[in-house]
């Protein structure tokens, strides 16, 4: 059976994304998928959903949804205030929902990004194998954009009475600034040994010409040693590449698939669900970091998940 | 051949740093026997100019083992055929004005005129090197040394579809309005991609392009 949330109001840019479409980056095709695939991935579990079911991931101001069948949702990421009818709704907290009640995002408390997974998952149709959306594209999602008022959401029918569940979150930001581990990125020898000293040394902060392709960052620039041009290569989600002006520019989730500006550093994957829970405006403070010490942070991330696993008991 | 890391989830393999038919080739060789393989943990493998990205999971990669395998991918692969595929792909280009806001700047830094500019750009048949940037968006060359102007030192927000630019010896097109950084010489109405149509991109990597300029004369 599948049911539709109805869009009464759209929300700042709320959009579908899944976990990315994969495998398409030498046509050029962007992986898009959640800025904080953390949340997503625990919005997701805290319903019943595998990993891979598409969201909603929601922007600074949430929406408002009319709910068309009984089932199961879960708020993860961002906290806001949020009322289902008159109920507050708790973020990190699976919930169950009738039809013809209404879901409303209030204040944003903190964090920029949450995640709103319904059971059975958003089924809005797939493009080259994924439902996430690309905005510069006009890629997946509901016709490749944000939503709008009106718009009507399929969502697929999934495992019925899913018992309540409840999680520990991400750790949000505080004070509007977040530190992000880095390493150092692969031309990091065009820049003299001054700008990673700049780039470890102050704060960055969140530029409002960002979004989801890339945060603009402002403060002290990079100098630079070399003044070629960098013949175009791939980039990664995280990748800090630096223009000619010299301000760094951090990638993020629907960031190209390749690029020609040089990049100084990467930030690690463990970090960069916390940059996604940063508005603009915020600040970012880069620290140098180890491989292993990367690895060991995304570990550290899984574990969380098995425990997770432990608190659902035998399948 | 180099390889190295870029950050904790991508291995660049690095050939050496030129706009080159043969190294072009070698590249996008190499980036098929890894994609071949299909070692575990590898999510995507991206050929470049003269680099292969390889994006992995860093949970599921035995990175020292992926490295090897890579290098031992990269043995003779001066042995693989380096022609270009096929006829040349015609792209209709109406150059300057409003379609090519930097025509003009473009013939300042050549030191010729906005007319010179087209009839060098449009002389040439291009090779595809490879695509990127956003879906079905070739990056070709190359571009005559004289016209080859760097790319903006300050990335425009929004370039219009369709947008025809040079970017130092590279030229190429954007098939979506999106930010970018080249300097605008002109706009084609040719669909460089279409995730529908099959196969989605018009263009390549290893194919060839001319573009023809539209009514002979520029807006």
């Amino acid at each position: 059976m599948t049911g539709i949330l109805h869009v009464v109001k759209p929300g700042l840019q709320t959009t579908v994304q899944d976990l990315g479409r994969v495998g398409h980056q030498a046509a050029g095709v962007p992986v898009a998928g959640p800025m904080d695939v953390f949340s997503h991935r625990l919005a997701n579990q805290l319903v019943g959903n595998p990993p891979g079911a598409a969201t909603l991931e929601i922007t600074l101001m949430g929406p408002e949804l009319q709910i068309e069948a009984d089932t199961t949702m879960a708020v993860a990421g961002a906290e806001f205030d949020i009322v289902c009818d008159q109920r507050m709704v708790a973020v990190g907290s699976s919930f169950g929902v009738s039809r013809g009640q209404r879901l409303r995002f209030g204040r944003r408390l903190k964090g920029a990004r949450a995640y709103l997974a319904v059971t059975g998952g958003i089924a809005t149709p797939p493009v080259l194998g994924s439902r996430a959306t690309h905005l510069v594209s006009h890629m997946g999602g509901l016709d490749g954009r944000a939503l709008v008022a009106g718009d009507r959401l399929p969502v697929a029918s999934g495992p019925s009475a899913c018992p309540p569940r409840k999680s520990m979150g991400l750790t949000l930001p505080t004070g509007g600034r977040a530190r992000l581990r880095i390493l150092p990125g692969p031309q990091v020898e065009w820049f003299r040994p001054e700008a990673w000293r700049v780039l470890t040394g102050g704060a960055f902060r969140i530029s409002p010409m960002s979004n989801r392709m890339g945060y603009r960052l402002e403060g002290s620039s990079l100098p630079r040693l070399l003044d070629d041009e960098l013949i175009s290569q791939a980039v990664c989600f995280g990748s800090v590449q630096v223009p000619a002006a010299g301000l760094p520019i951090l990638l993020m989730a629907d960031r190209q698939t390749t690029g020609g500006y040089p990049k100084v550093a990467e930030v690690i994957s463990a970090d960069l669900p916390l940059a996604a829970q940063l508005a603009p405006g915020e600040f970012i403070e880069f620290v140098m970091c180890s491989r292993a010490d990367a690895v060991a942070a995304l570990i550290a991330r899984e574990r969380q998940w098995l425990r997770l696993q432990d608190l659902r008991g035998p399948a | 051949m180099r390889i190295r890391h870029a950050g904790d989830s991508m291995l660049l393999v690095e050939f050496e740093p030129a706009i080159d038919p043969i190294i072009n080739a070698r590249a996008i060789a190499l980036a098929h026997r890894i994609r071949d393989r299909a070692a575990s943990g590898i999510l995507d493998v991206v050929p470049g100019y003269c680099t292969v990205g390889v994006h992995f999971d860093p949970l599921l990669t035995d990175l020292a083992a992926l490295e090897r395998t890579i290098s031992i991918d990269a043995v003779r692969l001066d042995e693989i055929d380096q022609s270009p595929d096929g006829h040349a792909i015609e792209i209709p280009v109406v150059y300057g004005g409003e379609a090519g806001p930097d025509l003009e700047k473009v013939a300042v830094f050549a030191g010729c005129t906005a007319d010179e500019v087209i009839a060098r750009h449009a002389a040439r048949t291009y090779r595809v090197y490879m695509l990127g940037f956003v879906p079905g968006f070739a990056y070709m060359g190359r571009v005559d040394a004289s016209i080859a102007a760097p790319r903006h030192r300050v990335p425009r927000d929004r370039v219009p579809a369709g947008s025809v630019g040079i970017a130092g010896e590279q030229t190429g097109v954007y098939p979506v309005e999106s930010p970018g950084g080249w300097q605008l010489i002109g706009r084609t109405t040719a669909v460089l991609f279409d995730p529908m149509r099959s196969p989605p991109n018009l263009l390549a990597p290893g194919g060839l392009v001319r573009f023809v300029p539209q009514g002979g004369l520029r807006l």
